[in-house]
């Protein structure tokens, strides 16, 4: 195993190094939203009749809602809808036979994020490769290792792609786990939603790479509103992963994601985010609103859901990844690092119900506030009737680096059957002077030090990565409270 | 190599080290003894850089640099090592990953390339060996969980390491059983040069069996009050503290 640490020699810019934005010919619809831009969305995708039809539910049903202001740790704007621009595209023909027909300056863009879409790259390398769907701002651009998951079975694509290719299982599992009118947020998502990915593992496949979904917000003004669906039928096993940067400006933007996950019977699907959308200055002016629903269902017997976050960029950020336990003995994991610095503000946590007998859940949450920046875990563990010998074992660290950052801790805990077993650990704790001191008398500056003692409290967390995530995690960690110490 | 002249330092108005001199040179060792509270690891701590103390008065020559102006990273990579009275835990942070960084930014500071993987392997191995250190302890995280002997026997582990040249080592023999002492004691032996230089705090005339010392000083109420040859130490054991605390009180005439 390759050194974790090693990536701590490297230079690391204090800057949000992804901050450039890209010179891509675009393709737009109007600022503002209505029932004409639902349908301008649905044309342009090509849609059939019945995708446009739950579009305009979902945004009839979300005029009817009112954005939440009030029961989240969080203090934002009201967002000015007819100021967003709801579809932006790269211009480019449809179906690509070759890279070659790629945008030079995506294709730029994308080695300027460090991700190769030349699959030869990938598949010389000596690391395990990873499937690349790359989405910049609406659309998905390119999709790696299409033909050798093809021959498993397997189905890896746009979201796109998938309502025209596969719309029978779109049909039957899109709003499965997350209805349309389950939150403000969601409902604008089902109505708006532009690009994401789609994975299908069938019966009996352990997908033998990762699959890895890349999103950049380019255009100025945009929101991005990416819809996930990820299906592991029986005995099936996947692990995906997703990455997210933006560039830098000085408005807020949106992102309005929603994610589903199904696991059937035996099924097994492991979900890793590192999420890293531009989080603002050091004022708190910009940043990305990241606003995201993100659901797993155990639907039946023996499956497993686990979803790993590591959290560092937003200037807000309100997400809580969850599991519905309902097949018996079912497992639903959380694994969250979240750090806020400067102006950003995070309230983020998961969900485990318990409904299935046997069904366990485990979480694990780190969070890491710096500078003048909130960090709350919202978490609800839910122990439904008849859920016989439900467990949950949950872990909420918080670690405060200066004295004018806040923590805050909100554990929602439901028992509705006497069998549960339901522990709840919870500890505040700031990085020593004494800590601090012990290093830099080995050698080690301050700044190295907090980085270094920052890992070491995440470990837990970041074991539960793949290698190289783990190690892209380790260095946002350290760029993200670069100056955090005085 | 290290020369302290008229130390005056402390912590929120109070004064604790109050006049203290002392000379070591190359591939000395100096020990230091004297009763609780008299300032020996305020004196570490105020050579190592700890913010809290204040140097009020004084001035401390490190191979010829001023040693009060440089940052506590930076007196580390010139080559000043403590041994911490109170080893620190830091969960997580496993003691090779750790031993890697700092050997890396001490070599950093010294214009030179990061050591090779293969090479850190070796030295880790020797190093091991030396303090006889379980391969289980230099895997865990730093210091955590370690009993009180185990966390005194990876300081030198550390400082075996590191490689510095001059090595502050705190009450390193208290909390360790009669075999773990004379084990640390031969690595510090192994560890002796003529361009390394050490001062052995210590309570113990037991370490100074094994560790034989240039010079015994003993230390009361901030500064040295007496200086002799190892056998210093073993009339301090026969009669105890008062009888220097008499002599002094003799001396000045009150
Ligand atoms: N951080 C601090 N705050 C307040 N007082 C302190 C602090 N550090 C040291 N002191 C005081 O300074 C004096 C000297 O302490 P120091 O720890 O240097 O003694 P010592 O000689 O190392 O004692 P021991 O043999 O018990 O280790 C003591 O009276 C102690 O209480
Ligand atoms: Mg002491």
């Amino acid at each position: 195993m390759a050194d974790k640490n090693e990536i701590l020699e490297e230079h690391i810019s204090s800057e949000y190094k992804y901050g450039w934005s890209s010179d891509i010919k675009m393709d737009s619809a109007p600022k503002g939203l209505s029932e004409d831009i639902v349908r301008f969305i649905s044309k342009k995708k090509n849609e059939p009749a019945w995708m446009l039809e739950w579009r305009l539910k979902a945004y009839r049903h979300w005029l009817t809602m009112k954005e939440p202001h009030d029961w989240a740790h969080l203090e934002y704007p009201k967002i000015n809808y007819q100021d967003i621009i709801f579809y932006a595209a790269p211009k480019q023909k449809k179906e690509l036979a070759s890279l070659d027909e790629v945008d030079p300056e995506l294709l730029k863009t994308f080695e300027k994020l460090g991700i190769s879409l030349e699959e030869q790259k990938r598949l010389s390398g000596v690391q395990s490769t990873i499937a690349v769907d790359a989405v910049i701002d609406s659309v998905s651009v390119k999709t790696t290792f299409k033909e050798t998951l093809s021959e498993k079975g397997i189905i890896f694509c746009s979201f796109s792609e998938a309502v025209q290719e596969h719309s029978e299982l779109i049909k039957k599992y899109m709003g499965s786990v997350v209805p349309y009118t389950d939150n403000y947020f969601a409902a604008l998502n089902s109505a708006v939603f532009t690009d994401g990915s789609f994975c299908y593992i069938p019966k009996g496949v352990r997908c033998p790479m990762e699959l890895s979904t890349y999103f950049r917000i380019n255009t100025a003004g945009t929101g991005q509103f990416e819809r996930t669906l990820i299906i592991a039928d029986e005995g099936a096993y996947v692990s995906y992963l997703e990455g997210c940067t933006a560039p830098q400006r000085d408005e807020n933007q949106l992102h309005a994601a929603v994610v589903e996950i199904v696991a059937h019977k035996n099924g097994e699907v492991k979900y890793s985010t590192v999420q890293n959308w531009y989080p603002g200055d050091k004022e708190g002016k910009g940043g990305i609103y990241n606003f995201v629903t993100k659901r797993g269902i155990c639907l039946e017997a023996n499956s497993k859901i686990s979803w790993t976050q590591v959290e560092t960029g937003s200037a807000i950020t309100w997400k809580y990844p969850s599991v519905i336990l309902k097949g018996d003995n079912s497992i639903g994991e959380f694994y969250s690092v979240a750090v806020t610095n400067n102006h950003q503000q995070a309230d983020t946590g998961t969900k485990m119900i318990h409904i299935g007998k046997n069904t366990r859940s485990t979480i694990v949450s780190k969070g890491i506030s710096a500078g003048v920046s909130n960090n709350s875990y919202r978490g609800l563990v839910r122990v439904s009737k008849g859920a016989t010998n439900a467990r949950n074992h949950s872990q909420c660290d918080s670690l405060l680096i200066g004295s004018t950052c806040g923590a805050h801790t909100f554990p929602y805990i439901e028992i509705k059957d006497k069998s549960a077993i339901v522990e709840h650990e919870a500890t505040t704790s700031k990085i020593g002077e004494d800590q601090i001191f012990y290093c830099n008398q080995r050698g080690i500056e301050t700044e190295k030090a907090v980085s270094l003692i920052v890992n070491g409290y995440c470990k837990e967390v970041l074991n539960q990565l793949p290698m190289e995530f783990a190690v892209e995690a380790q260095k946002l960690l350290a760029v993200s409270l670069e100056g955090s110490v005085g | 190599m290290l020369t302290i002249k008229n130390l005056h330092a402390g912590i929120s108005e109070k004064e604790i080290l109050k006049g203290f001199n002392l000379e070591v040179k190359a591939g000395e060792v100096h020990a230091i003894m004297g009763p609780n509270g008299s300032g020996k690891s305020t004196l570490s701590n105020v050579l190592a850089g700890k913010k809290e103390y204040e140097v009020t008065a004084g001035e401390v020559k490190f191979k010829g640099k001023d040693l009060l102006v440089m940052s506590p990273e930076d007196r580390a990579r010139e080559g000043l090592f403590l041994a911490f009275q109170y080893p620190i835990e830091i969960p997580g942070v496993s003691n090779i990953n750790f031993l890697k960084t700092a050997i890396n930014e001490i070599r950093a500071y010294k214009k030179m390339q990061p050591i090779d993987a293969k090479d850190f392997l070796k030295l880790v191995k020797e190093k091991q060996a030396l303090v006889e250190l379980q391969v289980t302890l230099a895997n865990r995280s730093v210091n955590e969980g370690f009993s009180g002997g185990e966390k005194k026997r990876n300081e030198i582990f550390q400082m075996a390491m590191l490689e510095p040249t001059l090595c502050i080592l705190d009450e390193t023999d208290s909390g360790l059983d009669i075999d773990a002492l004379r084990i640390v004691a031969n690595g510090v032996n192994k560890l002796r040069s003529k361009n390394r230089s050490f001062v052995v705090i210590t309570h113990y005339q037991r370490l100074l069996d094994y560790i034989i010392p240039d010079f015994v000083h003993v230390m009361y109420d901030g500064r040295i009050v007496k200086s002799g040859a190892k056998e210093l130490a073993l009339e301090l054991e026969k009669k105890g503290y008062d009888w220097v605390k008499e002599k002094l009180a003799v001396g000045s005439g009150q």
